[in-house]
């Protein structure tokens, strides 16, 4: 019973340790976005609250913090407040299987891949209670938008996820890393750049972010999915997607870029180089915002339907044929994990 | 009463209770929301049964994307539910009669010797090691190809008919050509008049 209860606190301070940092990058990620927007358009961005604007996130948050929670009056009032919580709990669930360096992870389960993409598919429920329960036209024609979207991409996300499975050989996100050692040449960024990109896309995708923010579309249904929302029940949203946009690149750096490992062979590996590839895929959401117009609807599903799903279809072929006659030097070495 | 059977009863609750409120509340979208609830307490007890590929499976095609597309038709049902209540009376003898007879299946099952409690001991609990994924892989690709290429056809033609089923041609409908569009030129769409300007 002693024993269970320990457990019970270790797990819990490592889930306040990885949780809290989290959430100081999403406030930082926030300051980011402005910045690096407002440097791509020529404008400063915020720089009155702290030095540089550096207090500028904290700012925010108070006076999210201090807003009325308005609940419209002819909204289903519990799913109205639960939506936001069923946004973030699965973008704060999957990190518990995200190894940071070498044995640095919460839970270190065989089927962390599969645990992955249930958990982001779990994310949508947020975004349709919400647009239901708002009782709006515009909140409920941005849930119809982001339901048909994320069902739409999470097919070719699964598919692209296929491809590391064959390749490393393995559905834990730890041995995945593992077997891209060996420096930049390893990582499976090159053996599997097709599906890399379709799986970073689609992941821009899953998570509602421009130019798939169709969801919100400011200039066509307001603001979408929360538009009657306000105070910290939006900021709950907020951080939902934020929490999000660091996970998929999160996952991008352990599958595709190597983790924590080092780009160089004789460079030592650390966590140091899981964030710097983390923030340099973070750079990439906040640069395609700042670069791309928003996709019309049926561009989107053209993309996610007629696109993406037939290019990873053809790469998991692919694959399957370079495993099984051993080609090449990143399908051989996994050849004895069949036994 | 060890943790694990603690939480086997604590999601058993959980799943009663989702179940009777899928058929008892009256919103769809609520009973829709409960069925989430009682899928997602099922893949909690086969976790604790150690079938983590099928608990997550069960999570990822069930909740993840059918209960999705579920919601998606529900919630533009605009159903009145006072129609469907008057009914409930004439037809509560056939749904007795329908739930007597699942019962005395279920227990005629249940009782017999086949399926009896003591003809099932408690697995041995596997290592870390063993993976239940690469079980699972293996006996499905080895063991069962061809069990499992037939289902994946009948799958397929599942779908291939469902969509022949509902596809009407509607010769009006107008549709987009993406390559036509990308293949535009300024040339197509734009004329460059020059013309001499106005004396004023």
């Amino acid at each position: 019973m002693l024993d269970a209860l320990l457990l019970l606190i270790t797990t819990t301070l490592k889930i306040v340790a990885i949780i809290l940092p989290l959430l100081i990058s999403v406030a930082y990620l926030t300051l980011a976005e402005r910045k690096v927007i407002g440097s791509m358009q020529v404008r400063v961005g915020p720089n009155r609250v702290g030095w540089k604007g550096l207090g500028q996130p904290f700012a925010d948050l108070f006076k999210l913090l201090t807003k009325e929670v308005i609940v419209p009056t002819n909204s289903s009032r519990f799913l109205f407040l639960v939506a936001p919580v069923l946004s973030l709990a699965p973008a704060f669930a999957a990190w518990a299987v995200v190894p940071f360096t070498d044995g640095l992870v919460l839970a270190d389960i065989n089927a962390g891949l599969l645990y992955v993409l249930a958990m982001t598919s779990i994310g949508v429920y947020g975004v349709i209670i919400a647009g239901w329960a708002s009782n709006s036209k515009y909140a409920f024609l941005g849930a119809m938008r982001s339901a048909a979207q994320i069902v739409a991409y999470e097919i070719a996300m699964g598919f692209a996820l296929i491809g590391v499975l064959m390749v490393a050989g393995s559905l834990n996100l730890g041995e995945i890393v593992r077997a891209q050692e060996g420096g930049f040449f390893s990582w499976f960024l090159i053996p599997l750049f097709p599906l890399a990109v379709v799986y970073f896309i689609s992941g821009v995708a899953e998570t509602n972010r421009a130019p798939f923010d169709v969801a919100e579309g400011e200039s066509e249904i307001v603001a979408g999915f929360h538009v009657d929302y306000s105070g910290m029940a939006f900021a709950v949203f907020f951080l939902a997607e934020y929490a999000n946009m660091i996970m998929i690149s999160v996952l991008a750096v352990v599958m595709f870029l190597g983790g924590w490992l080092s780009p160089i062979g004789f460079i030592p590996d650390g966590i140091h180089w899981f964030f710097i590839k983390t923030a340099v895929m973070l750079f990439f959401f906040l640069w395609f915002r700042a670069t791309f117009p928003r996709y019309r609807y049926d561009q989107i599903m053209r993309l996610g339907w007629k696109v993406f799903i037939p290019v990873t279809i053809v790469w998991i072929a692919v694959v399957g044929f370079a495993i099984y006659f051993d080609i090449g030097p990143w399908f051989d070495i996994r050849s004895g994990v069949t036994g | 009463m060890s943790f694990e059977l603690f939480l086997f009863y604590v999601f058993a609750a959980i799943t009663v209770f989702g179940a009777a409120r899928v058929i008892t509340v009256s919103n769809p979208v609520f009973a829709a929301m409960f069925l989430v609830l009682t899928f997602f307490s099922t893949a909690c007890i086969w976790m604790l049964l150690e079938a983590e590929f099928l608990a997550i499976t069960l999570v990822l095609v069930y909740v993840g994307a059918v209960m999705v597309l579920f919601l998606f038709v529900v919630m533009m049902l605009d159903v009145n539910v006072e129609p469907l209540r008057e009914g409930f009376v004439k037809y509560l003898p056939w749904g007795a009669a329908v739930g007597l007879l699942m019962f005395i299946e279920m227990s005629f099952l249940l009782t017999q010797r086949y399926f009896k409690a003591e003809n099932f001991p408690i697995p041995a609990p596997s290592g870390p090691e063993y993976s239940n994924t690469k079980a699972l892989g293996k006996l499905l690709y080895d063991e069962y190809l061809f069990q499992f290429e037939v289902a994946a056809v009948i799958l397929l033609v599942a779908i291939v008919a469902a969509i022949a089923l509902t596809m009407r041609r509607r010769p009006d409908t107008k549709y987009q050509k993406p390559h036509q569009q990308v293949d535009v030129k300024k040339s197509d769409r734009l004329r460059v008049v020059q013309m001499p300007s106005e004396k004023r």
